[in-house]
């Protein structure tokens, strides 16, 4: 079940290909319907997983592969998969309602689309670090394409940034999993059984580092971070939504399942460092979204800011604080794509500028309603204000970093507050501007095309899903806290169980 | 032995000879009077039935001979069904050739050139093994001049005359050097005399020299200089034969000396661990190659530039196969060179599609191509993304085929070095192999584009191709299997 995720991402890329150009209409509607396709595929799962009562690691296909190397086709999926399918679902569908406007090479667009979100997909499901790797390298290609091709401002330095950026990232990841496989004795890329091979700790000393970081760099840690807000602020709206919403997830993701589980000394070696990395982030992108006077600049450091959560939660060695993670990574990514959404379609697409000054005279409020409705809503959410899942997530990750680092955790609490600062005041400059009487509306008069149906349904989507975490977390805390006891990922956390 | 045993183990060979001569008798005969592509089309296609006489006549036999010249195994077969099978890819690309008027003696010396490699292959006596490279070498000079039209083709053949001239003589003077050292030319018999004595310092001289004749040929730096000329001037169906097939002859014949022949001296290139023998030597090779192809084609406009260098830079990464464990060498070698030839014979074959379309090979040349020839270009998307080593195609596995073996070769990751170097040059490949891509799909096409005309046979053959390098790459032990089973039984 759960591996048509992938297939229908893969297939429905392929026969969107050959589809004829001219029916732009149709090729929307196939690709809704992919995107459903993949994201019911996902919640059947896992109501399926939850009544079975599972709660370690899943099977779904293990075929061999590539039998000289021990290679083999591994899906397999526990709880922190599960989130993370639900979310790719859930921001795929989202990205095409908020792409539904695209002309340009419709078809090209969503066949790279679908090849990216096949790539997450599998990402998330691969149990086997030679499949995982396939996938993470899958997903590289079409982003570049889709910020290249349909991006805006400075489309092809961003789009090459971020290429080269994730290449150079999984260049490293490679390095480490070759050496840890002739390590462990050449036998399997399993994942399962290279996490009980006993690596020895001077190996997992630089091996940890170098794959963590590998990843990571997708994941935005400080100082690796410089290609988020540039692809974010050049791609497309569906493709920051993507970018922000889920392939940072793949970053952070590969570092939790891949490094983490493998190394877990090298882990304990370094916490503390790349901990104060992650706060160094959570402030840095708090203080540069500040002064940011690019609408969509501000929304990309936020997210870098935002994804500092999750790197700190996973450094706590606590339970609660890797929870906090995986629920950090899911809220974030739906958040971020609410925001990217607003900003990137609803506003850019309409008033065909980013610039808050340039914003701040068009009242924006008054002219696109529910654009600023919705930015409202989501600014709270992304604040970290109760009610919200991002409340729940930061709020788990500052409680386990409390226990294992408590001056770091007040720096990273003040990021914050430097977070609803920056947000207030885009806001503020964006849609409530106080302007000068006389000063106003530019001549001609302001009158936008009227929010479409499929934006309103696509920020109803995301709005609905990030109150219902926040204000029922359990529902996916259960499927996070279970995997999070299996005896795989027990080895990175000390202490209590939930 | 008996003649005719001798005439059924070189079958294959006499085969393609006979189709050269039967492809000069036909034009040079009948097809004189008649216009360009209608010669092109009949030679082609009598060389083309040679090139599947001989498949089929492979395939057919039991596969095993072992004569004094030569040595046939199931391995040295299937690499000769490879090698033909290129020739007759490099045939169909040349159909629609623009650049002779010598329809018959083109077809016919590059039928020589694949009989050249295929008795290359078969050999492990290294004076069959030189005069075998000669003839492939001296068909190539040949077949690379053969623009007459052109000043560059002319200066590119004798660029690649001279150095080929030069590089050859040197090897000539190693294995003479060799002969001197064991009394042998058999590679077997090289190794048993090899071990039976201590080592003495001319080994590594006459070591060096016969090296030298063959970094020329894989393309390895430093002996690459004439890579890209040739490349860029030479027909682009020749570059691709130079790059497809005569490497993956060389590259076999290279491991099988080095493995076989100097077995026991091998030495070791691991991580402060240097010893000497032909390890270090290959690990400087390989270095220079990847960084030095990978760093210039940075800088390249010309798309058949940037494919030589990404030559040289893919044959430094081939050259780490040479450090691993027995068979994952030569298999991991074999399944590098044999999808990176596939690849990089599409990749030329869509150059010379859009070269004979009245443009050049510029990156601007390529602008906008997705729109004017959308399977064109996404053949292309295939093959410049496995040469880059994206999954899941071939190129990729290559890859990784060839840094697992190689890390894994020597004591507590030893050779890891070279596998870090080897990434981290192919992460900078990214950027060039992109520069392709983004001609093709995100700029713009021209005001006035040149139409696109892609010829039946190339088209289709570009799509097979394309198709096998997604296939191989999916599946690669479609491949695998059948390379580990005929090494397996050579034992």
């Amino acid at each position: 079940m759960l591996a048509w995720t992938i297939y229908i991402s893969f297939l429905g890329a392929a026969a969107l290909v050959f589809l004829p150009r001219e029916n732009a209409r149709l090729i929307r509607w196939v690709s809704l319907v992919i995107a459903l396709a993949g994201l019911l595929c996902g919640v059947a799962a896992i109501c399926q997983y939850q009544t079975n009562g599972s709660s370690g690691v899943v099977e779904i296909l293990n075929i061999p592969w590539i039998k000289d190397l021990g290679i083999s086709f591994y899906l397999a999926a526990d709880g922190i998969s599960l989130t993370l399918v639900l979310l790719t679902g859930i921001a795929a569908v989202c990205g095409v309602l908020f792409s539904w406007n695209i002309e340009h090479r419709v078809k090209e667009f969503f066949a790279f689309y679908f090849a990216l979100i096949g790539g997450v997909y599998g990402v998330f499901l691969s149990f086997d670090l030679f499949l995982l790797f396939v996938f993470y390298e899958i997903a590289i290609v079409p982003k570049y394409f889709l910020i290249a091709i349909w991006g805006s401002k400075r489309r092809e330095y961003g789009a090459m940034k971020l290429a080269i950026y994730s290449f150079v990232g999984s260049a490293m990841v490679l390095i480490g999993i070759i050496a840890a496989y002739i390590v462990s004795g050449s036998s399997s890329f399993n994942l399962l059984e290279l996490a009980s091979y006993p690596f020895s700790e001077t190996f997992q000393a630089w091996a940890f580092p170098l794959v963590f970081i590998g990843f990571a760099i997708l994941a935005g840690l400080w100082p690796f971070h410089t290609w988020a807000p540039m692809g974010h602020s050049a791609a497309p709206t569906a493709a920051s939504m993507l970018l922000a919403g889920v392939v940072m997830k793949l970053g952070a993701y590969g570092a939790l399942r891949v490094a983490m589980t493998l190394f877990p000394l090298g882990l304990e070696r370094w916490h503390n460092e790349i901990a104060l990395l992650a706060v160094i982030g959570i402030v840095y992108g708090a203080t540069v979204a500040l002064i940011q006077r690019d609408f969509k600049f501000v929304i990309g450091y936020s997210s870098v800011s935002h994804m500092g959560f999750v790197l700190l939660g996973l450094m706590t060695l606590t339970q609660i604080g890797l929870s906090g993670a995986v629920l950090q990574m899911f809220s974030h990514g739906i958040i971020a794509g609410l925001l990217f959404g607003v900003v990137g379609r609803m506003v850019y697409e309409r008033a065909h500028t980013r610039d808050l000054d340039e914003l701040q005279p068009m009242n924006l409020s008054k002219a696109l309603p529910f654009a600023a409705v919705t930015f409202v809503i989501a600014s709270a959410a992304s604040m970290g204000l109760p009610g919200f899942s991002g409340f729940v997530a930061e709020l788990q990750v500052l409680i386990g970093a409390w226990q294992t680092f408590p001056g770091l955790t007040i720096i990273a609490a003040a990021g914050i507050v430097i977070g609803a600062a920056f947000m207030l005041r885009a806001l503020i400059k964006a849609f409530f501007a106080e302007n000068e009487p006389g000063k106003t509306q530019p001549a001609g008069g302001l009158h936008f095309e009227a929010i479409s149906i499929p934006e309103r349904v696509g920020a109803v989507v995301l709005l609905t899903t990030t109150v219902a975490i926040g204000l029922w977390p359990k529902l996916l805390l259960d499927l996070i806290n279970p995997a999070l006891n299996s005896p795989l990922m027990q080895p990175l956390w000390k202490g209590a169980a939930l | 032995m008996n003649l005719f045993e001798l005439l059924k183990a070189v079958a294959p060979e006499l085969i393609v000879t006979a189709g050269a001569f039967l492809v000069l008798l036909v034009d040079l005969a009948f097809m004189r009077g008649h216009e360009i592509k209608r010669r092109l089309a009949v030679s082609g296609g009598v060389a083309c039935l040679a090139c599947l006489a001989a498949i089929v006549w492979i395939s057919q036999s039991s596969g095993t001979a072992n004569l004094p010249m030569l040595s046939l195994t199931p391995l040295t077969q299937l690499i000769k069904q490879v090698l033909i099978g290129l020739t007759i890819f490099t045939i169909i690309v040349s159909l629609n050739a623009k650049f002779t008027t010598h329809v018959g003696e083109y077809f016919a010396i590059l039928l020589l050139a694949a009989v050249g490699l295929m008795l290359l292959v078969s050999s492990e006596n290294l004076l069959m093994i030189f005069v075998a490279l000669e003839l492939v070498s001296l068909s190539l000079y040949a077949l690379s001049a053969f623009n007459k039209a052109s000043l560059a083709s002319a200066e590119a053949a004798l660029k690649y005359f001279f150095f080929g001239g030069m590089s050859a003589a040197f090897t000539l003077f190693g294995i003479s050097l060799i002969y001197g050292l064991t009394g042998h030319t058999e590679l077997g018999a090289i190794a048993a005399a090899m071990k039976a004595q201590s080592v003495e310092p001319v080994f590594y001289v006459a070591l060096v020299m016969t090296l030298i004749g063959f970094a020329f040929k894989i393309a390895a730096a430093p002996l690459h200089l004439w890579v890209p000329d040739t490349y860029y001037a030479a027909p682009t169906p020749i570059a691709a034969f130079i790059a497809s097939g005569s490497k993956v002859g060389c590259f076999f014949v290279l491991a099988r000396i080095l493995i076989q022949g100097f077995e026991s001296n091998h030495g070791s290139a691991a991580w402060q661990q240097f010893v000497s023998g032909w390890m270090p030597v290959i690990a400087v090779l390989a270095l220079a190659s990847m960084l030095l192809g990978n760093i210039a084609a940075i800088a390249q406009t010309s798309v058949k530039r940037i494919l030589a260098y990404s030559a040289i830079a893919q044959a430094g990464y081939a050259l780490l196969a040479l450090f691993a464990h027995e068979q994952r060498a030569m298999a991991s070698l074999l399944y590098f060179v044999i999808t990176y030839a596939i690849t990089v014979l599409g990749s030329l074959a869509v150059v010379s599609i859009v070269e004979n379309s009245g443009s050049r090979d510029r990156l601007t040349d390529f602008a906008g191509l997705s729109r004017r020839a959308p399977v064109l270009s996404g053949c292309m998307l295939i093959f410049i993304l496995s040469l880059a080593g994206i999954p899941p195609l071939a190129g990729f596995f290559g890859k990784f085929y060839v840094f697992t073996s190689a890390a894994g070769a020597a004591k507590d990751l030893g050779m890891l070095w070279l596998v870090i170097a080897a990434v981290g040059a192919s992460a900078i490949s990214l950027y060039y192999y992109l520069q392709i891509l983004k001609q093709i799909y995100v700029a713009d096409a021209p005001v006035s584009p040149t139409a696109i005309q892609t010829p039946v046979f190339a088209g289709i053959g570009i799509v097979v191709l394309a198709a096998a390098v997604v296939v191989l790459g999916c599946a690669p032990d479609l491949l695998l299997d059948k390379i580990l089973a005929a090494i397996n039984s050579v034992g």
